[in-house]
Protein backbone atom coordinates (compact mmCIF):
# COMPACT_ATOMS: atom_id res chain seq x y z
CA UNK A 1 0.00 0.00 0.00
CA UNK A 2 1.34 3.34 -0.74
CA UNK A 3 -0.14 5.64 1.85
CA UNK A 4 -2.78 6.26 4.78
CA UNK A 5 -6.00 8.45 3.83
CA UNK A 6 -8.75 10.13 5.99
CA UNK A 7 -11.61 9.94 4.83
CA UNK A 8 -14.81 11.73 5.88
CA UNK A 9 -17.49 9.96 4.38
CA UNK A 10 -21.06 11.62 3.91
CA UNK A 11 -23.41 8.77 5.55
CA UNK A 12 -27.36 9.07 5.96
CA UNK A 13 -30.73 9.45 4.21
CA UNK A 14 -33.46 11.89 3.39
CA UNK A 15 -33.66 12.37 7.26
CA UNK A 16 -30.20 12.77 8.99
CA UNK A 17 -26.95 12.26 8.60
CA UNK A 18 -23.49 13.36 8.59
CA UNK A 19 -19.78 13.27 8.17
CA UNK A 20 -17.78 10.02 9.29
CA UNK A 21 -14.01 9.40 9.83
CA UNK A 22 -12.74 6.43 8.01
CA UNK A 23 -8.80 5.20 7.85
CA UNK A 24 -8.07 3.30 4.61
CA UNK A 25 -4.89 2.31 2.40
CA UNK A 26 -4.26 3.57 -0.97
CA UNK A 27 -2.15 1.72 -3.64
CA UNK A 28 -0.71 4.03 -6.17
CA UNK A 29 -2.63 4.96 -9.39
CA UNK A 30 -6.10 4.26 -7.30
CA UNK A 31 -9.09 6.48 -8.19
CA UNK A 32 -11.49 7.88 -5.24
CA UNK A 33 -14.18 5.53 -6.27
CA UNK A 34 -11.05 2.35 -5.82
CA UNK A 35 -11.20 3.71 -2.53
CA UNK A 36 -15.07 3.70 -1.44
CA UNK A 37 -14.90 0.44 -2.97
CA UNK A 38 -12.27 -0.58 -0.05
CA UNK A 39 -14.18 1.08 2.29
CA UNK A 40 -17.43 -0.65 1.61
CA UNK A 41 -15.17 -4.29 1.32
CA UNK A 42 -13.55 -3.86 4.66
CA UNK A 43 -15.74 -1.32 7.08
CA UNK A 44 -18.77 -0.01 6.25
CA UNK A 45 -20.61 -3.50 3.94
CA UNK A 46 -23.80 -0.78 3.86
CA UNK A 47 -22.28 2.38 2.12
CA UNK A 48 -24.61 2.64 -1.08
CA UNK A 49 -22.50 4.59 -3.93
CA UNK A 50 -23.68 4.08 -7.70
CA UNK A 51 -21.30 3.31 -10.21
CA UNK A 52 -20.78 1.47 -13.43
CA UNK A 53 -18.30 1.42 -15.82
CA UNK A 54 -15.52 3.24 -13.58
CA UNK A 55 -14.01 4.77 -16.86
CA UNK A 56 -15.52 8.88 -17.06
CA UNK A 57 -18.54 7.15 -19.51
CA UNK A 58 -21.33 6.75 -17.63
CA UNK A 59 -21.85 8.99 -15.67
CA UNK A 60 -22.98 7.46 -13.05
CA UNK A 61 -20.54 7.99 -9.50
CA UNK A 62 -20.92 12.07 -9.24
CA UNK A 63 -20.33 13.38 -5.82
CA UNK A 64 -18.60 15.99 -4.38
CA UNK A 65 -15.00 15.53 -3.00
CA UNK A 66 -13.68 18.29 -1.27
CA UNK A 67 -16.52 20.01 -1.82
CA UNK A 68 -16.49 19.96 -5.58
CA UNK A 69 -18.49 17.64 -7.84
CA UNK A 70 -16.38 15.42 -9.60
CA UNK A 71 -16.47 11.93 -10.92
CA UNK A 72 -15.32 9.59 -7.89
CA UNK A 73 -13.71 7.60 -11.16
CA UNK A 74 -11.81 10.17 -12.94
CA UNK A 75 -10.39 11.84 -9.60
CA UNK A 76 -7.15 10.53 -8.81
CA UNK A 77 -6.06 9.94 -5.26
CA UNK A 78 -2.83 11.21 -5.78
CA UNK A 79 -4.47 14.80 -6.74
CA UNK A 80 -4.45 15.10 -2.85
CA UNK A 81 -1.57 16.20 -0.46
CA UNK A 82 -0.88 12.92 1.74
CA UNK A 83 -1.67 15.25 5.17
CA UNK A 84 -5.51 16.39 3.58
CA UNK A 85 -8.52 14.81 4.56
CA UNK A 86 -10.21 13.77 1.58
CA UNK A 87 -14.53 14.75 2.48
CA UNK A 88 -16.83 12.94 0.31
CA UNK A 89 -20.54 14.01 0.23
CA UNK A 90 -23.46 13.00 -2.25
CA UNK A 91 -24.56 15.31 -4.76
CA UNK A 92 -26.10 18.45 -2.60
CA UNK A 93 -28.29 19.68 -5.58
CA UNK A 94 -30.42 16.86 -5.25
CA UNK A 95 -32.16 14.89 -2.33
CA UNK A 96 -30.44 11.88 -1.06
CA UNK A 97 -31.73 8.30 -1.03
CA UNK A 98 -28.83 6.85 1.43
CA UNK A 99 -25.47 8.01 1.82
CA UNK A 100 -23.96 8.76 -1.70
CA UNK A 101 -26.58 8.36 -3.73
CA UNK A 102 -28.94 10.83 -4.74
CA UNK A 103 -32.25 11.07 -6.43
CA UNK A 104 -31.48 12.61 -10.01
CA UNK A 105 -35.18 11.62 -11.69
CA UNK A 106 -35.42 15.41 -11.81
CA UNK A 107 -33.15 15.67 -14.74
CA UNK A 108 -35.31 12.74 -16.27
CA UNK A 109 -38.28 14.61 -15.98
CA UNK A 110 -36.93 17.75 -17.78
CA UNK A 111 -35.44 15.80 -20.32
CA UNK A 112 -38.88 14.74 -20.98
CA UNK A 113 -40.01 17.96 -21.34
CA UNK A 114 -38.28 18.42 -24.24
CA UNK A 115 -39.70 17.38 -27.95
CA UNK A 116 -37.43 15.57 -29.81
CA UNK A 117 -35.97 16.11 -33.45
CA UNK A 118 -38.65 16.84 -35.59
CA UNK A 119 -37.71 15.70 -39.29
CA UNK A 120 -39.15 17.20 -42.67
CA UNK A 121 -42.30 15.92 -43.56
CA UNK A 122 -41.30 12.69 -46.28
CA UNK A 123 -38.02 12.08 -44.52
CA UNK A 124 -37.76 8.55 -44.21
CA UNK A 125 -35.22 7.38 -41.52
CA UNK A 126 -31.69 6.78 -43.70
CA UNK A 127 -32.24 9.50 -45.89
CA UNK A 128 -30.99 12.36 -44.36
CA UNK A 129 -27.70 13.54 -45.91
CA UNK A 130 -25.59 16.20 -44.12
CA UNK A 131 -22.64 17.62 -44.33
CA UNK A 132 -19.77 17.30 -41.23
CA UNK A 133 -19.98 21.41 -41.14
CA UNK A 134 -23.32 21.33 -40.30
CA UNK A 135 -23.69 18.68 -37.66
CA UNK A 136 -20.31 19.28 -35.88
CA UNK A 137 -21.71 22.38 -33.58
CA UNK A 138 -23.98 19.44 -32.00
CA UNK A 139 -21.78 16.32 -32.12
CA UNK A 140 -20.03 18.38 -29.26
CA UNK A 141 -22.89 17.82 -26.93
CA UNK A 142 -23.30 14.46 -28.07
CA UNK A 143 -20.50 14.14 -25.78
CA UNK A 144 -22.75 14.58 -22.67
CA UNK A 145 -22.44 11.29 -20.24
CA UNK A 146 -25.46 12.60 -18.50
CA UNK A 147 -23.64 12.74 -15.18
CA UNK A 148 -25.75 15.78 -14.37
CA UNK A 149 -22.60 17.31 -12.79
CA UNK A 150 -23.07 20.37 -14.52
CA UNK A 151 -27.04 20.44 -13.12
CA UNK A 152 -25.70 19.83 -9.72
CA UNK A 153 -23.50 22.54 -9.66
CA UNK A 154 -25.51 24.85 -11.44
CA UNK A 155 -26.39 27.20 -8.64
CA UNK A 156 -29.79 28.50 -10.38
CA UNK A 157 -31.09 24.54 -9.01
CA UNK A 158 -28.49 24.35 -5.81
CA UNK A 159 -28.88 27.35 -4.41
CA UNK A 160 -32.94 27.93 -5.03
CA UNK A 161 -34.75 24.86 -5.04
CA UNK A 162 -38.15 27.01 -5.80
CA UNK A 163 -36.42 27.35 -9.37
CA UNK A 164 -36.45 23.63 -9.91
CA UNK A 165 -40.08 23.89 -11.58
CA UNK A 166 -39.41 26.39 -14.26
CA UNK A 167 -35.46 25.68 -15.15
CA UNK A 168 -34.15 22.76 -16.93
CA UNK A 169 -30.60 23.40 -16.64
CA UNK A 170 -27.44 23.40 -18.72
CA UNK A 171 -27.40 19.77 -19.52
CA UNK A 172 -30.94 20.52 -21.37
CA UNK A 173 -29.70 23.68 -22.67
CA UNK A 174 -27.09 21.41 -24.65
CA UNK A 175 -30.18 19.16 -25.68
CA UNK A 176 -32.32 22.43 -27.20
CA UNK A 177 -29.04 23.99 -28.47
CA UNK A 178 -28.43 20.91 -30.27
CA UNK A 179 -31.60 20.35 -31.42
CA UNK A 180 -31.98 24.20 -32.79
CA UNK A 181 -28.70 23.78 -34.62
CA UNK A 182 -29.83 20.83 -36.26
CA UNK A 183 -30.08 21.44 -39.90
CA UNK A 184 -33.19 19.56 -40.32
CA UNK A 185 -35.06 20.06 -37.22
CA UNK A 186 -38.52 21.74 -38.20
CA UNK A 187 -39.67 22.40 -34.82
CA UNK A 188 -39.49 26.19 -34.92
CA UNK A 189 -40.11 27.14 -31.50
CA UNK A 190 -37.41 26.06 -30.14
CA UNK A 191 -35.93 29.28 -28.85
CA UNK A 192 -39.38 30.37 -27.42
CA UNK A 193 -39.94 27.47 -25.15
CA UNK A 194 -36.04 27.52 -24.52
CA UNK A 195 -36.61 31.12 -22.67
CA UNK A 196 -40.34 31.21 -21.36
CA UNK A 197 -40.41 27.26 -20.78
CA UNK A 198 -37.14 25.88 -19.82
CA UNK A 199 -35.87 28.99 -18.20
CA UNK A 200 -32.82 30.11 -20.01
CA UNK A 201 -32.93 33.27 -18.70
CA UNK A 202 -32.05 32.25 -15.07
CA UNK A 203 -28.44 31.62 -16.69
CA UNK A 204 -26.65 34.85 -15.86
CA UNK A 205 -23.23 32.90 -17.26
CA UNK A 206 -21.14 32.33 -14.58
CA UNK A 207 -20.14 29.17 -15.88
CA UNK A 208 -20.10 26.63 -13.62
CA UNK A 209 -21.26 24.08 -15.90
CA UNK A 210 -18.34 24.09 -18.08
CA UNK A 211 -15.62 23.84 -15.79
CA UNK A 212 -17.13 20.91 -13.89
CA UNK A 213 -17.84 18.91 -17.33
CA UNK A 214 -16.04 16.05 -17.30
CA UNK A 215 -16.38 15.61 -21.07
CA UNK A 216 -15.06 19.17 -21.00
CA UNK A 217 -18.19 20.48 -22.99
CA UNK A 218 -18.28 23.92 -23.34
CA UNK A 219 -21.80 24.41 -22.58
CA UNK A 220 -21.80 28.04 -21.90
CA UNK A 221 -20.05 29.20 -24.95
CA UNK A 222 -21.38 26.89 -27.34
CA UNK A 223 -24.92 25.86 -26.29
CA UNK A 224 -26.19 28.50 -23.89
CA UNK A 225 -24.92 31.61 -24.97
CA UNK A 226 -25.70 31.08 -28.93
CA UNK A 227 -29.01 30.06 -27.68
CA UNK A 228 -29.58 33.16 -25.38
CA UNK A 229 -28.09 35.04 -28.82
CA UNK A 230 -31.20 33.27 -30.79
CA UNK A 231 -33.30 33.98 -28.06
CA UNK A 232 -32.25 37.96 -28.33
CA UNK A 233 -33.03 37.75 -32.31
CA UNK A 234 -36.84 36.93 -31.70
CA UNK A 235 -37.23 38.13 -28.48
CA UNK A 236 -35.25 41.33 -27.67
CA UNK A 237 -33.99 42.59 -31.00
CA UNK A 238 -36.66 44.47 -32.64
CA UNK A 239 -34.59 45.55 -35.73
CA UNK A 240 -33.84 41.69 -36.33
CA UNK A 241 -37.28 40.66 -35.77
CA UNK A 242 -38.32 43.11 -37.92
CA UNK A 243 -36.17 42.32 -40.36
CA UNK A 244 -36.63 38.22 -39.85
CA UNK A 245 -40.84 39.38 -40.76
CA UNK A 246 -39.84 40.96 -44.05
CA UNK A 247 -37.84 38.44 -45.47
CA UNK A 248 -38.47 35.40 -44.05
CA UNK A 249 -34.99 33.94 -43.30
CA UNK A 250 -35.47 31.38 -41.02
CA UNK A 251 -35.60 28.77 -43.67
CA UNK A 252 -32.70 29.55 -45.43
CA UNK A 253 -30.17 29.97 -42.51
CA UNK B 1 -37.49 28.08 5.09
CA UNK B 2 -34.52 26.52 4.33
CA UNK B 3 -33.61 26.49 0.63
CA UNK B 4 -31.14 25.59 -1.36
CA UNK B 5 -28.27 23.22 -0.09
CA UNK B 6 -30.14 22.97 3.12
CA UNK B 7 -33.39 22.18 1.74
CA UNK B 8 -35.24 19.32 2.82
CA UNK B 9 -34.72 15.72 1.38
CA UNK B 10 -31.15 16.84 0.80
CA UNK B 11 -28.05 15.61 2.21
CA UNK B 12 -27.89 17.46 6.01
CA UNK B 13 -24.35 19.27 5.94
CA UNK B 14 -24.21 22.56 7.79
CA UNK B 15 -20.99 24.06 5.29
CA UNK B 16 -22.54 26.12 3.17
CA UNK B 17 -19.44 24.90 0.35
CA UNK B 18 -16.84 21.95 1.98
CA UNK B 19 -14.28 23.60 -0.84
CA UNK B 20 -10.57 23.32 0.75
CA UNK B 21 -9.02 25.15 -2.45
CA UNK B 22 -8.64 28.91 -2.11
CA UNK B 23 -11.71 29.68 -4.16
CA UNK B 24 -12.17 32.92 -2.62
CA UNK B 25 -8.75 34.74 -4.47
CA UNK B 26 -10.09 34.94 -7.74
CA UNK B 27 -13.35 36.70 -6.74
CA UNK B 28 -11.14 38.48 -4.83
CA UNK B 29 -8.89 39.66 -7.24
CA UNK B 30 -11.98 40.58 -9.53
CA UNK B 31 -13.34 42.91 -7.26
CA UNK B 32 -9.73 44.70 -6.53
CA UNK B 33 -9.02 44.71 -10.72
CA UNK B 34 -12.72 46.37 -11.38
CA UNK B 35 -13.21 48.83 -8.14
CA UNK B 36 -9.61 50.26 -9.01
CA UNK B 37 -10.90 50.55 -12.68
CA UNK B 38 -14.06 52.22 -11.70
CA UNK B 39 -12.89 54.37 -8.84
CA UNK B 40 -9.75 55.81 -11.76
CA UNK B 41 -12.62 55.88 -14.14
CA UNK B 42 -14.34 58.13 -12.26
CA UNK B 43 -11.89 60.31 -11.09
CA UNK B 44 -10.35 60.80 -14.19
CA UNK B 45 -14.47 61.63 -15.92
CA UNK B 46 -14.78 64.60 -12.82
CA UNK B 47 -11.58 65.80 -13.31
CA UNK B 48 -12.15 67.24 -16.94
CA UNK B 49 -9.05 68.08 -17.65
CA UNK B 50 -5.57 66.65 -19.06
CA UNK B 51 -7.04 64.61 -21.66
CA UNK B 52 -5.35 66.08 -24.63
CA UNK B 53 -1.71 66.90 -25.51
CA UNK B 54 -1.59 67.10 -29.01
CA UNK B 55 -2.00 65.13 -30.55
CA UNK B 56 -2.57 62.33 -28.24
CA UNK B 57 -6.39 61.94 -26.68
CA UNK B 58 -7.06 60.28 -23.68
CA UNK B 59 -9.69 57.44 -24.69
CA UNK B 60 -12.06 57.79 -21.74
CA UNK B 61 -12.58 61.56 -23.38
CA UNK B 62 -12.52 60.69 -27.17
CA UNK B 63 -14.80 61.62 -28.91
CA UNK B 64 -15.28 65.15 -27.10
CA UNK B 65 -18.64 65.97 -27.71
CA UNK B 66 -18.96 69.30 -25.80
CA UNK B 67 -18.19 73.01 -26.62
CA UNK B 68 -16.05 72.20 -23.03
CA UNK B 69 -13.52 70.36 -24.95
CA UNK B 70 -10.20 71.63 -25.40
CA UNK B 71 -9.40 72.90 -28.29
CA UNK B 72 -8.21 70.78 -31.18
CA UNK B 73 -9.74 67.74 -29.30
CA UNK B 74 -12.89 67.51 -30.73
CA UNK B 75 -12.55 64.83 -34.11
CA UNK B 76 -16.53 64.79 -34.40
CA UNK B 77 -17.20 68.74 -33.68
CA UNK B 78 -19.37 69.63 -30.28
CA UNK B 79 -22.90 69.38 -30.33
CA UNK B 80 -23.02 69.52 -26.60
CA UNK B 81 -22.60 72.73 -25.03
CA UNK B 82 -22.40 73.68 -21.71
CA UNK B 83 -24.20 70.91 -19.53
CA UNK B 84 -25.16 71.59 -15.82
CA UNK B 85 -25.50 69.25 -13.02
CA UNK B 86 -25.49 70.39 -9.68
CA UNK B 87 -24.13 73.63 -10.45
CA UNK B 88 -20.72 71.66 -12.11
CA UNK B 89 -20.25 71.43 -15.72
CA UNK B 90 -20.64 67.66 -17.30
CA UNK B 91 -17.43 66.34 -18.06
CA UNK B 92 -17.56 65.32 -21.63
CA UNK B 93 -16.39 61.64 -20.37
CA UNK B 94 -19.89 60.97 -19.29
CA UNK B 95 -21.30 61.68 -22.49
CA UNK B 96 -19.88 58.88 -23.83
CA UNK B 97 -18.63 56.87 -21.54
CA UNK B 98 -22.23 55.10 -20.59
CA UNK B 99 -21.72 53.34 -24.31
CA UNK B 100 -18.32 51.13 -23.20
CA UNK B 101 -19.28 51.27 -19.87
CA UNK B 102 -22.83 49.62 -21.54
CA UNK B 103 -20.64 47.10 -23.65
CA UNK B 104 -18.63 45.90 -20.64
CA UNK B 105 -21.50 45.84 -18.01
CA UNK B 106 -23.49 43.53 -20.72
CA UNK B 107 -20.66 41.49 -21.79
CA UNK B 108 -21.08 37.93 -21.23
CA UNK B 109 -17.70 37.52 -20.04
CA UNK B 110 -17.73 40.17 -17.63
CA UNK B 111 -21.29 39.13 -16.03
CA UNK B 112 -19.31 36.16 -15.11
CA UNK B 113 -16.73 38.81 -13.39
CA UNK B 114 -18.81 40.33 -11.79
CA UNK B 115 -21.86 38.14 -10.66
CA UNK B 116 -19.28 36.33 -9.14
CA UNK B 117 -17.29 38.64 -7.75
CA UNK B 118 -19.95 41.53 -6.70
CA UNK B 119 -23.14 39.66 -6.30
CA UNK B 120 -21.69 36.63 -5.35
CA UNK B 121 -24.26 34.55 -6.94
CA UNK B 122 -22.69 32.53 -6.70
CA UNK B 123 -18.90 33.56 -5.48
CA UNK B 124 -17.70 30.47 -6.91
CA UNK B 125 -18.97 27.09 -8.54
CA UNK B 126 -20.18 24.84 -5.07
CA UNK B 127 -20.10 27.68 -2.91
CA UNK B 128 -23.79 28.40 -1.85
CA UNK B 129 -25.06 31.98 -2.73
CA UNK B 130 -25.95 34.46 0.54
CA UNK B 131 -29.41 35.26 -1.63
CA UNK B 132 -32.75 33.97 -0.44
CA UNK B 133 -34.16 34.79 -4.27
CA UNK B 134 -32.86 34.51 -7.82
CA UNK B 135 -34.31 35.87 -10.37
CA UNK B 136 -31.58 35.59 -13.17
CA UNK B 137 -32.05 37.70 -16.50
CA UNK B 138 -35.38 37.43 -16.72
CA UNK B 139 -36.68 41.28 -14.91
CA UNK B 140 -35.16 44.90 -15.04
CA UNK B 141 -32.62 45.76 -14.67
CA UNK B 142 -30.70 42.68 -15.47
CA UNK B 143 -32.54 41.80 -18.48
CA UNK B 144 -30.74 44.86 -20.57
CA UNK B 145 -27.70 41.89 -20.71
CA UNK B 146 -30.32 40.70 -23.42
CA UNK B 147 -29.13 43.81 -25.21
CA UNK B 148 -25.69 43.28 -25.54
CA UNK B 149 -25.43 43.40 -29.37
CA UNK B 150 -26.76 47.17 -29.36
CA UNK B 151 -23.70 48.26 -27.00
CA UNK B 152 -21.44 45.70 -29.23
CA UNK B 153 -22.43 47.71 -32.69
CA UNK B 154 -21.82 50.98 -30.72
CA UNK B 155 -18.53 49.37 -29.69
CA UNK B 156 -17.66 49.26 -33.08
CA UNK B 157 -18.26 53.09 -33.85
CA UNK B 158 -15.72 54.22 -30.65
CA UNK B 159 -13.30 51.20 -32.14
CA UNK B 160 -12.85 53.30 -35.57
CA UNK B 161 -12.87 56.33 -33.49
CA UNK B 162 -10.29 55.44 -31.26
CA UNK B 163 -8.20 53.77 -34.40
CA UNK B 164 -8.73 57.14 -35.85
CA UNK B 165 -7.31 58.87 -32.59
CA UNK B 166 -4.22 56.30 -33.03
CA UNK B 167 -3.39 57.05 -36.85
CA UNK B 168 -3.66 60.84 -35.75
CA UNK B 169 -0.81 60.32 -33.06
CA UNK B 170 1.75 59.82 -36.41
CA UNK B 171 1.58 63.52 -36.11
CA UNK B 172 3.83 65.31 -33.67
CA UNK B 173 2.47 68.58 -31.76
CA UNK B 174 2.64 70.57 -34.52
CA UNK B 175 0.65 68.47 -36.82
CA UNK B 176 3.13 67.32 -39.33
CA UNK B 177 2.93 64.54 -40.47
CA UNK B 178 5.29 61.38 -40.38
CA UNK B 179 6.30 61.12 -36.51
CA UNK B 180 5.95 58.29 -34.30
CA UNK B 181 6.22 58.20 -30.58
CA UNK B 182 5.69 56.54 -27.17
CA UNK B 183 2.24 57.67 -27.48
CA UNK B 184 1.53 56.10 -31.20
CA UNK B 185 2.32 52.95 -29.59
CA UNK B 186 0.08 53.38 -26.77
CA UNK B 187 -3.07 54.60 -28.44
CA UNK B 188 -2.34 51.79 -31.23
CA UNK B 189 -2.09 48.86 -29.01
CA UNK B 190 -5.25 50.61 -27.53
CA UNK B 191 -7.06 50.51 -30.40
CA UNK B 192 -5.70 46.45 -31.42
CA UNK B 193 -6.75 45.21 -27.79
CA UNK B 194 -10.05 46.96 -28.53
CA UNK B 195 -10.61 45.71 -31.23
CA UNK B 196 -9.70 42.24 -30.12
CA UNK B 197 -12.30 42.28 -27.45
CA UNK B 198 -15.20 43.48 -30.10
CA UNK B 199 -13.80 40.46 -32.70
CA UNK B 200 -14.16 37.98 -30.09
CA UNK B 201 -17.59 39.07 -28.27
CA UNK B 202 -19.91 36.49 -28.50
CA UNK B 203 -22.65 38.56 -30.23
CA UNK B 204 -20.11 39.41 -32.85
CA UNK B 205 -19.66 35.69 -33.15
CA UNK B 206 -23.56 35.22 -33.34
CA UNK B 207 -23.80 38.00 -35.96
CA UNK B 208 -20.65 36.51 -38.02
CA UNK B 209 -22.27 33.27 -38.33
CA UNK B 210 -23.67 31.36 -35.05
CA UNK B 211 -27.55 32.01 -36.05
CA UNK B 212 -27.02 30.10 -39.11
CA UNK B 213 -28.39 26.33 -39.26
CA UNK B 214 -26.63 25.28 -42.44
CA UNK B 215 -22.97 26.31 -42.34
CA UNK B 216 -22.16 24.45 -45.56
CA UNK B 217 -24.68 27.27 -47.78
CA UNK B 218 -22.83 30.07 -46.18
CA UNK B 219 -19.14 29.11 -46.58
CA UNK B 220 -17.88 32.44 -46.29
CA UNK B 221 -19.63 32.85 -43.35
CA UNK B 222 -18.66 29.87 -41.93
CA UNK B 223 -14.76 30.40 -42.35
CA UNK B 224 -15.06 33.91 -40.47
CA UNK B 225 -17.65 32.09 -37.86
CA UNK B 226 -14.66 29.38 -37.21
CA UNK B 227 -11.97 32.63 -37.07
CA UNK B 228 -14.62 34.48 -34.78
CA UNK B 229 -15.17 31.17 -32.63
CA UNK B 230 -11.00 30.99 -31.74
CA UNK B 231 -10.62 34.34 -30.55
CA UNK B 232 -13.74 34.03 -29.02
CA UNK B 233 -12.01 31.23 -26.90
CA UNK B 234 -10.14 34.01 -25.57
CA UNK B 235 -12.59 36.94 -24.92
CA UNK B 236 -11.46 36.86 -21.15
CA UNK B 237 -7.81 37.70 -22.11
CA UNK B 238 -9.08 40.69 -24.55
CA UNK B 239 -11.23 41.93 -21.90
CA UNK B 240 -9.32 42.53 -19.20
CA UNK B 241 -6.14 43.41 -21.32
CA UNK B 242 -8.27 46.20 -23.12
CA UNK B 243 -9.92 47.13 -19.90
CA UNK B 244 -6.43 47.91 -18.33
CA UNK B 245 -4.48 49.47 -21.19
CA UNK B 246 -7.27 51.41 -22.06
CA UNK B 247 -6.79 52.99 -18.63
CA UNK B 248 -3.29 52.83 -19.27
CA UNK B 249 -3.60 55.30 -22.51
CA UNK B 250 -5.52 57.92 -20.40
CA UNK B 251 -2.84 57.32 -17.55
CA UNK B 252 -0.41 57.91 -20.49
CA UNK B 253 -2.25 61.15 -21.94
CA UNK B 254 -2.71 62.61 -18.63
CA UNK B 255 1.38 62.66 -17.86
CA UNK B 256 2.20 63.57 -21.59
CA UNK B 257 -0.44 66.69 -21.10
CA UNK B 258 1.37 67.31 -17.59
CA UNK B 259 4.83 66.63 -18.49
CA UNK B 260 5.14 66.51 -22.31
CA UNK B 261 8.79 65.40 -22.74
CA UNK B 262 7.34 61.89 -21.84
CA UNK B 263 6.00 61.46 -25.09
CA UNK B 264 9.22 60.42 -26.31
CA UNK B 265 9.55 60.61 -30.43
CA UNK B 266 11.19 58.13 -32.40
CA UNK B 267 11.05 59.89 -35.62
Amino acid sequence: MARTLKLRIWRGDDKTGGLQDVTVEANHGEVVLDIIHRVQATQMGDLAVRWNCKAGKCGSCSMEINGKPRLACMTQVAAYPEDEVITITPLRAFPVIKDLVTDVSFNYKKAMEIPSLEMPAGMKPGEPRMQQVDVERSQEFRKCIECFLCQNTCHVIRDHEENKKSFAGPRFFIRIAELDMHPLDMLRNRKKTAQEEHGLGLCNITKCCTEVCPEHIKITDNAIIPMKERVADEKYDPIRWLGSKIRRREDVL
Amino acid sequence: MATGVFSQGRAKISERTLRTDKWWIQPLITVAVLFSFIVYATWRALENAHYYAEPLISPFYSPCLSTTCVEGSSLLGTPFGHILIFGMVLSPAFIILIFPLGFRMTCYYYRKAYFRSFWMSPPACAVAEPHAKYTGETKAPLIVNNGHRYFFYIGLVFNTLLTIDAFLAFKNPQGQWGHMSIGTVVLLLNATFLWGYSASCHSCRHAIGGRLRHFSKHPFRYKAWTIVSRLNQKHQNFAWVSLIWVAFSDFFVRMVSLHPTWNKYFF
